[in-house]
């Protein structure tokens, strides 16, 4: 994709990808929250807590 | 699905696993089809290609005042309709504003150094927005503060109703400020109304980053929801052996007073 | 109407007392004006035209420090409880303690402007304007600042996130009355249209502020 981005490229190639980075870092941080709320009830459910329904911890709709 | 349906956490999970990866695929298609748009779109007259930061600039401050009016009626629902997920998205919605706004800012930051030579300028738009950011980490830092979800839900949806109210009138009260100190420059986005070739992509663009954070928010909510229910398991868990602990202790309790009554 | 004015009356004597808090505040007030010369300059020229806002921010800051203590006191020894689950309604109740508030640790920031003008070369003319204006203003700032005292009466280090969540609250307060001050000494600005829209907010703030207090306190006292 040639385009000339006139004498401002930088400011426009900068402001892209901060954006990038900025939703790069909100889909990992939710990515990585949801591993490790899976893992905290994996390790909960395999020491036989029930939750007061009586259903596992795990459970997986 | 009705509204009450989505009341249960566990069918809201249900839920979610299935719809979040077409969202995601939604997004993905739409912000494709508006980087190419923005991309192909052409120079402005005035501002020549910088104006292609104005796709992600618009976008973003505009959903940062969406999200906080998203987070409005999330507070209703928790304080008035005791909606039992309606805290969830209200907590899961505030990171995701924060970061719309703090890239409104940013943007807004780099198209102005060309545009008017400085990167920072207390014009009345980039004002509001430092003050909404502002309103959007104290939020954060109060659903941090409290360790009942539920206390710091009602304490948080209040202050969301008062921002709420209160966003209009730092608008306005920036805006007269504004004009009282004349600014160094006045902005100029090509005219209130659009050339077509700038309209378009510019909706697009909006409305890929409107889905981006709807899946965002709903992958949150999920996470938020996982995260609640590892809490009280802990705490069953904890509970469970704090009391085993105790029926053991009964036996080394009497041990103890023995040993203390023969010292 | 005898519970509130028992009220007012008693958070008012708790405030003027020694460890009260509300001429605490004119002395944190008088602690910014004296700073500010020496960040800015001893130049008396630019600091007669700082001087509304150094006042401004003074008095904006005074309040609130002091405004942490407005239901922290009352919650640690258990009568914001009482306050609660009283009769008269708890927004009535918010109400009279911000007045009470106002009246103790406001009033005396007001009364301290005219000797402070003087430390920044302000003239009669501007002081007061400036002393009109916070009149009008720190009433908006006591009864926004309720609210997030409100917030945070449950939280044990809340003071600073109290003046946190308060700050952006309290900016279109800041914006108006220095407009105002300012208009009355330079001029080309008319005075009437902040200073009308100063006092709109404070009466905003009177009816806002004890409801969302209220509301944050039946809440977080759960």
């Amino acid at each position: 994709m040639t385009m000339s981005l006139g004498p401002y490229a930088s400011f426009i190639v900068t402001s892209y990808a901060a954006a990038a980075l900025v939703v790069a870092i909100l889909i990992g941080w939710i990515v990585l929250d949801y591993r490790s709320q899976t893992r905290h009830l994996r390790e909960l459910d395999r020491s036989g807590i029930t939750r007061r329904s009586g259903r596992s911890a795990m459970d997986r709709p | 699905m009705t509204l009450i349906d989505l009341a249960n956490p566990t069918r809201f999970l249900a839920l979610t696993t299935r719809v979040l990866p077409w969202l995601a695929a939604a997004t993905v298609i739409l912000l494709a089809i508006g980087l190419y748009q923005s991309a192909l779109a052409p120079d402005d007259y005035q501002q020549g290609a910088t104006v292609k930061i104005m796709f992600i600039h618009v976008p973003n401050a505009w959903l940062s005042m969406f999200v906080w009016g998203v987070m409005s009626i999330a507070s209703l629902g928790t304080l008035v309709w005791r909606h039992p997920l309606a805290d969830v998205a209200a907590k899961a919605a505030a990171p995701i504003g924060a970061a719309f706004t703090f890239l409104a800012l940013l943007t807004g930051s780099l198209w102005g150094r060309p545009m008017w030579g400085t990167y920072w300028e207390w014009d009345a738009r980039l004002t509001s927005v430092l003050i909404l950011f502002l309103m959007y980490l104290g939020l954060m830092a109060l659903w941090r503060a409290v360790e009942d979800p539920s206390r710091a839900a009602r304490a948080a949806a209040v202050l969301t109703l008062v921002g709420a109210i209160n966003l209009p009138i730092i608008k306005f009260s920036v805006d007269w400020w504004n004009t009282l100190h004349q600014p160094a420059s006045v902005m100029r986005m090509g005219g209130s109304s659009l050339d077509k070739s700038f309209l378009i992509p510019l909706l697009v663009m909006a409305i890929a980053f409107t889905l981006l954070f709807v899946t965002l928010h709903l992958a949150a909510m999920r996470n938020e929801i996982l995260r609640r229910r590892v809490r009280s398991l802990q705490m069953m868990q904890a509970s469970r052996i704090a009391f085993s602990s105790e029926m053991g202790a009964g036996s080394r309790h009497d041990n103890a007073s023995k040993e203390i009554g023969a010292a | 109407m005898t519970a509130l004015s028992a009220l007012i009356r008693r958070d008012i004597r708790i405030a003027l007392r020694v460890g009260g808090g509300a001429l605490i505040g004119v002395l944190f007030f008088l602690t910014v004006v004296v700073l500010m010369p020496f960040a800015v300059g001893p130049d008396l020229a630019l600091l007669s035209r700082l001087g509304p806002a150094i006042l401004w921010l003074g008095a904006l800051l005074a309040s609130l420090l002091t405004l942490d203590r407005l239901f922290m006191a009352d919650h640690e020894d258990g009568s914001l409880d009482l306050i609660t689950m009283s009769r008269t309604p708890l927004e009535l109740a918010c109400a009279a303690k911000a007045l009470a508030h106002w009246l103790a640790a406001g009033l005396p920031l007001i009364v301290a402007t005219p000797v402070l003008g003087l430390l920044l070369n302000l003239d009669m003319v501007a002081t007061g304007a400036v002393a009109l204006t916070l009149l009008a203003g720190t009433p908006a700032l006591t009864f926004t600042g309720m609210i997030g005292a409100a917030l945070a009466v449950t939280l044990h280090r809340g003071g600073l996130l109290m003046a946190v969540l308060v700050l952006p609250l309290s900016i279109p307060v800041l914006i108006f009355g220095v407009a105002a001050s300012q208009a009355v000494i330079v001029g080309p600005m008319s005075f009437g249209a902040p200073f009308s829209i100063l006092c709109a907010l404070s009466l905003v703030s009177l009816v806002i502020g004890p409801f969302a207090a209220a509301a944050s306190l039946r809440h977080g006292l759960d």
